[in-house]
C-alpha cells in the first residue's frame, strides 16, 4: 500500500499520522483511565505504527511513472479485505447471541461478554464494519470505472478507510467496556461520533472532487445512490447524535434529545439507516455489478430514476412506524404508515427493474454462482421491502412489533439483500483486482451461495414462526376475558425457534468463512494488475 | 422530466441539493411540530425526575444493554393494558435522555414495574434468574455487587440540568450525599432526599447492606422507580374505564 505511494504523498501521510498520535495522547492523558483512555491509546498506537512505516519508506523508490494511468485500487483491495475480517468477526457474535438465547447458562460470568452488550457489537459490526467498508470499497472501485478517472488523490482513500475502521474499532470496543448511548444504530459515544463526522467529510469531498474529474458526461446511476448514502447517511448521524458530553475529558454524554422527540428523532435516524445505509448504497452496488456481470444493460433507464428520486424522497417520512400506538401523537403514526406502504412502489421498481436486466443471461445466472448470489439479493430486496411496507400497517404492527418478527424481517433484509449483494460485488471484483478470471476455489463460491440460501431461509421461517407466535400469546384472551398465557410461556415458546435460529446462522457464517478463505487465496500472491475484463482509463480527455 | 433530469445527471452539485432537499422534507415536517404541542410538552404536575441513586442506576441499564431485550413502553392496546398497566404518556419519558422505550420484548416490558416485586427478589433474579424463575433466558449479571463509583453523578446531573431537567441547585449540591443517603435509610441524609425529591421515593437498603453503596443499589433503585415518577397515568386510566 505505501509502495503506490509518491514520495510527497507518503510525508503528508506522515503528517497526518503524527496528527493521529497527538489526538490519541490528548485523549488518552485528558481521560487517563475508562474507555476513552483506551481508545486515546489505540489511536496512538495506530498513529505511531503508521508514521513509522510512512517514515521507514521516505527513501523507498516512488511508483511508477505511467500510476496516473491507471485506476487506484489498493483501497478498494484494502476496503474488501476489511470488510471480510469484519463479516467473520461481527457474524460470529451474531452467532453467539443467537446461542445465548437459547442456552443462556453460556454467558461467561464477565460482564464485557454479556447479551446486551454482545448484541450492539454484532449491529454495529455487521452494519458499519462489513456493509460500510463494502460501500466504500465498491464505491471506489465504481466511481472510478463510471468516470473513467483515477480518484482524485491518493491519501484521502486511505484516511477514510483507516479512520472508518477506527470509528468501528471504537465503536465496538466501547460497548465492551460498557460505554453506550443505547440509541440503536447509534450507540458509539460523542468522540468517535465526532470522528466519524470529519471522515465522512474527507469522503464526500472526495467523492466529488474525482466526479469533477470525469471523463464521462453523465453520472451513471449507481453515483446517484452512492451521492445518496454519503449525504443522508451524514444528516442523519449529525442530528441524531447531537450530545452533551459530561466532561470533554470523559466518555459520558448525553443525547439533546429527550422522551417523544427523541424517539422520533432515534427512528428517522434509525429506519434512514435500513434506507441510506442499508438500502441506497447498496442499490448503488446492484446497479453497477449485476449489469457487468450479467453482459446487459440496465433494463430501464426510465424506472431508475423515478425508483430513486421516490427512494430519497419516501423513505424518510416511514421512521414513525417504529413508534405505532405509543405516546408519539397519532397522526405522526398515520404519516409514517402511508407513506411506508407508499415505499412499495419505487422499491418494487428498483427491484423490478434489476431482475428484468437478466431477461437474456438467464442460462449465466443458472451457470454463474455470483450472478446467481445477484440474483438473489434482488429477489430479497423485493421480498423484504414487501415485508416492511406490510409490517408498518398499524394493525398488523400491533402484532408483530417487539417481537422476533422484526428480527425476521431485519435479517431478510441483511442476510438476502445486502450481504448476498456484497458476496456478489466481491467475488465479481477479487478476481478482477488480482487479474485473474476466476476467483481461485471456484466450486466453493457454489458452495458459499448454497450455505447462504440455507442459512437465510432457515434464519427467517425460524423467526417468522417465533414472532407471530409471540405475538398471538401476548394477546389471546380466555373465555373469562383474562388472558390466557404468561409472558414466560411466551419465552418457554421460543427455545425450538432460538435454536434453529442459531444453526441457520452457522450455515450463514460458515459460507463468509469460506468467503473469506476464498478470497486471501485469490489475492494471495499475485502481483497487482488490470484484470482483463477491466474498463480502460483514458488518459487523455475526449475533448 | 426526462429532458430536465437527463441535465441534471451532468452536475454533480445539482444532485447532491436535489437529494438534499428530497430527504430534508419529511424529517423536518414530522419532527419540528413535537417541539409545541401541548400533547408532547406538557408535564404533569406530581411528576419528580429521577434521584441521583436512581439515575445511576439508569446508567447500569443502559450500560449492561437491558434495553435490547426490555421495553418501557406500554403501548395503547387492551391486552398490554391487562397486561402491564396503564398505557404510557408521552410526558412520563419528558426528561429522559435518551428514551428508552426499545424495540424488542424478550423479557416482558418494564415501564410499569416500579412496587411489583419486593428489593429482594430483583437482587436475587439480577444475580441469577434461573434461581428465581427456573425456565428464564435473561443473562446473570453476578458483577453488580461491586461498589458504585459515585463520583460523576453530580457532573451527570449538572449536565441533564443543562438540557432541561428540573435538578436545581439545592439538588445539585447534594448529589453525591442524596445517593447514599436513599440506600441507608436510617442515616441522617434520608431526610433530606425524602424532602427534595418527594414522599413516594423509595428510600431502603435495595441490596440489603445499608453500609455499602452497589451498583446493584443503584439498579434495584432505578427498576423500582419505573412507573412512579407520576400518578397521571393511573388517573387517566380509571377516568377511561370507571
Ligand atoms: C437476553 C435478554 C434479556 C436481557 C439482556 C435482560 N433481560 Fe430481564 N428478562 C428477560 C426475560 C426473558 C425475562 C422473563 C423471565 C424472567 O423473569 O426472568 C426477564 C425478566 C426481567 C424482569 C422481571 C419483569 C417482570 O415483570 O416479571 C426484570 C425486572 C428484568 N428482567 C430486569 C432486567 C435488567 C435490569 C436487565 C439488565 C441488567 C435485564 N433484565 C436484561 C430477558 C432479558
Ligand atoms: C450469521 C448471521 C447472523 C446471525 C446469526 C445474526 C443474529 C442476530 C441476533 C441473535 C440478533 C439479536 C436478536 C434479538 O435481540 O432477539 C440480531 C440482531 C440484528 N442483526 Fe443480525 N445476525 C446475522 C447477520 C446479520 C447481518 C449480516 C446484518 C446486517 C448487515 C445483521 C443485522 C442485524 C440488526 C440490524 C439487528 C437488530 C435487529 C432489531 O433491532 O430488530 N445481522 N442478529
Amino acid at each position: 500500500m505505501i509502495r503506490s505511494l509518491t514520495i510527497a504523498e507518503r510525508q503528508t501521510g506522515l503528517f497526518i499520522a503524527i496528527i493521529l498520535s497527538v489526538i490519541g495522547l490528548t485523549m488518552a492523558a485528558a481521560a487517563r483511565q475508562g474507555p476513552m483512555a483506551v481508545h486515546g491509546t489505540m489511536a496512538l498506537i495506530l498513529g505511531l505504527f503508521l508514521a513509522i512505516a510512512l517514515a521507514g519508506a521516505l527513501d523507498k523508490p516512488s511508483p511508477r511513472a505511467d500510476r496516473e494511468q491507471n485506476y487506484y485500487d489498493e483501497p478498494t483491495r484494502f476496503g474488501i479485505v476489511m470488510t471480510l475480517i469484519w463479516a467473520v468477526i461481527a457474524m460470529g457474535v451474531g452467532v453467539w447471541v443467537a446461542a445465548l438465547l437459547y442456552w443462556p447458562e453460556a454467558t461467561p460470568p464477565w460482564p464485557a461478554t454479556s447479551f446486551g452488550r454482545l448484541r450492539p457489537f454484532h449491529t454495529t459490526g455487521v452494519i458499519f464494519g462489513f456493509g460500510g467498508n463494502a460501500l466504500i470499497a465498491t464505491s471506489f472501485h465504481v466511481l472510478q470505472r463510471t468516470s473513467r478517472a483515477r480518484l482524485a488523490d491518493s491519501v484521502s482513500p486511505w484516511v477514510v478507510l483507516i479512520g472508518f475502521n477506527l470509528f468501528c474499532v471504537w465503536a465496538v470496543t466501547g460497548y465492551l467496556m460498557g460505554s453506550t448511548q443505547s440509541k440503536e444504530y447509534a450507540e458509539a459515544e460523542w468522540y468517535a461520533d465526532l470522528w466519524l463526522v470529519v471522515i465522512w467529510v474527507v469522503y464526500f469531498a472526495l467523492y466529488m472532487r474525482t466526479l469533477a474529474r470525469r471523463k464521462e458526461p453523465h453520472i451513471y446511476v449507481a453515483n446517484w445512490y452512492y451521492l445518496a448514502f454519503i449525504l443522508v447517511v451524514a444528516m442523519l448521524h449529525i442530528v441524531n447524535n447531537l450530545a452533551l458530553p459530561v466532561s470533554f475529558a470523559g466518555t459520558k454524554s448525553f443525547t439533546i434529545w429527550a422522551g417523544v422527540q427523541d424517539a422520533m428523532v432515534q427512528w428517522w435516524y434509525g429506519h434512514n439507516a435500513v434506507a441510506f445505509f442499508l438500502t441506497a448504497g447498496f442499490l448503488g452496488m446492484l446497479y453497477y455489478f449485476l449489469p457487468v456481470r450479467s453482459g446487459r444493460p440496465i433494463w430501464s433507464y426510465r424506472l431508475s430514476i423515478v425508483s430513486f428520486w421516490g427512494i430519497v424522497f419516501f423513505y424518510i417520512w416511514v421512521g414513525s412506524h417504529h413508534l405505532h400506538y405509543t405516546a408519539l401523537p397519532y397522526w405522526v403514526q398515520t404519516l409514517g404508515m402511508t407513506f411506508s406502504v407508499m415505499l412499495l412502489v419505487p422499491s418494487w421498481a428498483s427491484a423490478g427493474n434489476a431482475i428484468a436486466t437478466l431477461n437474456g443471461a438467464w442460462h449465466k445466472v443458472r451457470d454463474d454462482a455470483t450472478l446467481r448470489f445477484m440474483f438473489v439479493a434482488a429477489v430479497f430486496y423485493g421480498l423484504s421491502t414487501f415485508e416492511g411496507s406490510f409490517l408498518a400497517i398499524r394493525p398488523v404492527n400491533s402484532l408483530s412489533h417487539y417481537t422476533d418478527w422484526t428480527v425476521g424481517h431485519v435479517h431478510s433484509g441483511t442476510l438476502g439483500w445486502v450481504a448476498m449483494i456484497v458476496f456478489g460485488a466481491i467475488y465479481t471484483l477479487v478476481p478482477q483486482l488480482s487479474g485473474r478470471e476466476d476467483m481461485a476455489w471456484p466450486r466453493a463460491v457454489e458452495w458459499h451461495f448454497w450455505l447462504a440460501v440455507a442459512g437465510t431461509f432457515i434464519y427467517v421461517v425460524a423467526m417468522w414462526n417465533a414472532g407471530i407466535t409471540q405475538g398471538l400469546m401476548w394477546r389471546t384472551y380466555d373465555a373469562n376475558g383474562a388472558l390466557s398465557y404468561s409472558f414466560l410461556q411466551s419465552v418457554q415458546a421460543m427455545a425450538p425457534y432460538y435454536l434453529l435460529r442459531a444453526i441457520g446462522g452457522v450455515l450463514f457464517l460458515s459460507g463468509a468463512i469460506l468467503c473469506a478463505l476464498n478470497t486471501r487465496a485469490t489475492l494471495k500472491g499475485v502481483r497487482f494488475g488490470v484484470g482483463t475484463a477491466d474498463r480502460p482509463l483514458v488518459s487523455q480527455p475526449a475533448e | 422530466m426526462l429532458r430536465l433530469h437527463y441535465n441534471l445527471e451532468k452536475l454533480s452539485m445539482g444532485l447532491v441539493v436535489g437529494i438534499i432537499v428530497a430527504a430534508s422534507i419529511g424529517g423536518a415536517v414530522e419532527i419540528a411540530p413535537l417541539f409545541t404541542i401541548d400533547q408532547t410538552v406538557e408535564i404533569p404536575d406530581d411528576m419528580r425526575p429521577l434521584t441521583p441513586l436512581e439515575l445511576a442506576g439508569r446508567e447500569v441499564f443502559i450500560r449492561e444493554g437491558c434495553y435490547a431485550c426490555h421495553s418501557q413502553m406500554v403501548r395503547h392496546l387492551a391486552d398490554e393494558i391487562d397486561r402491564y398497566g396503564p398505557y404510557s404518556l408521552a410526558s412520563e419519558s419528558a426528561w429522559d435522555h435518551p428514551m428508552l422505550w426499545g424495540s424488542k420484548r424478550t423479557g416482558p416490558d418494564l415501564a410499569r414495574l416500579g412496587g411489583k416485586y419486593s428489593d429482594a427478589w430483583h437482587v436475587a433474579h439480577l444475580i441469577d434468574p434461573r434461581a428465581v424463575v427456573p425456565t428464564s433466558i435473561m443473562p446473570a449479571y453476578p458483577w453488580l455487587e461491586r461498589s458504585l463509583d459515585a463520583s460523576d453523578i453530580g457532573a451527570q446531573m449538572g449536565t441533564l440540568a443543562r438540557l432541561g431537567v428540573p435538578y436545581d441547585d439545592a439538588r445539585l449540591a447534594n448529589a453525591a450525599a442524596d445517593a447514599l443517603a436513599q440506600s441507608s435509610p436510617d442515616s441522617d441524609g434520608a431526610a433530606g432526599v425524602a424532602e427534595r425529591y418527594g414522599d413516594n421515593v423509595a428510600i431502603r437498603a435495595f441490596d440489603g447492606d445499608p453500609s455499602r453503596l452497589t451498583e446493584m443499589d443503584a439498579l434495584v433503585a432505578y427498576l423500582q422507580s419505573l412507573g412512579t415518577q407520576t400518578r397521571l397515568p393511573y388517573a387517566i386510566m380509571s377516568e377511561e374505564q370507571p
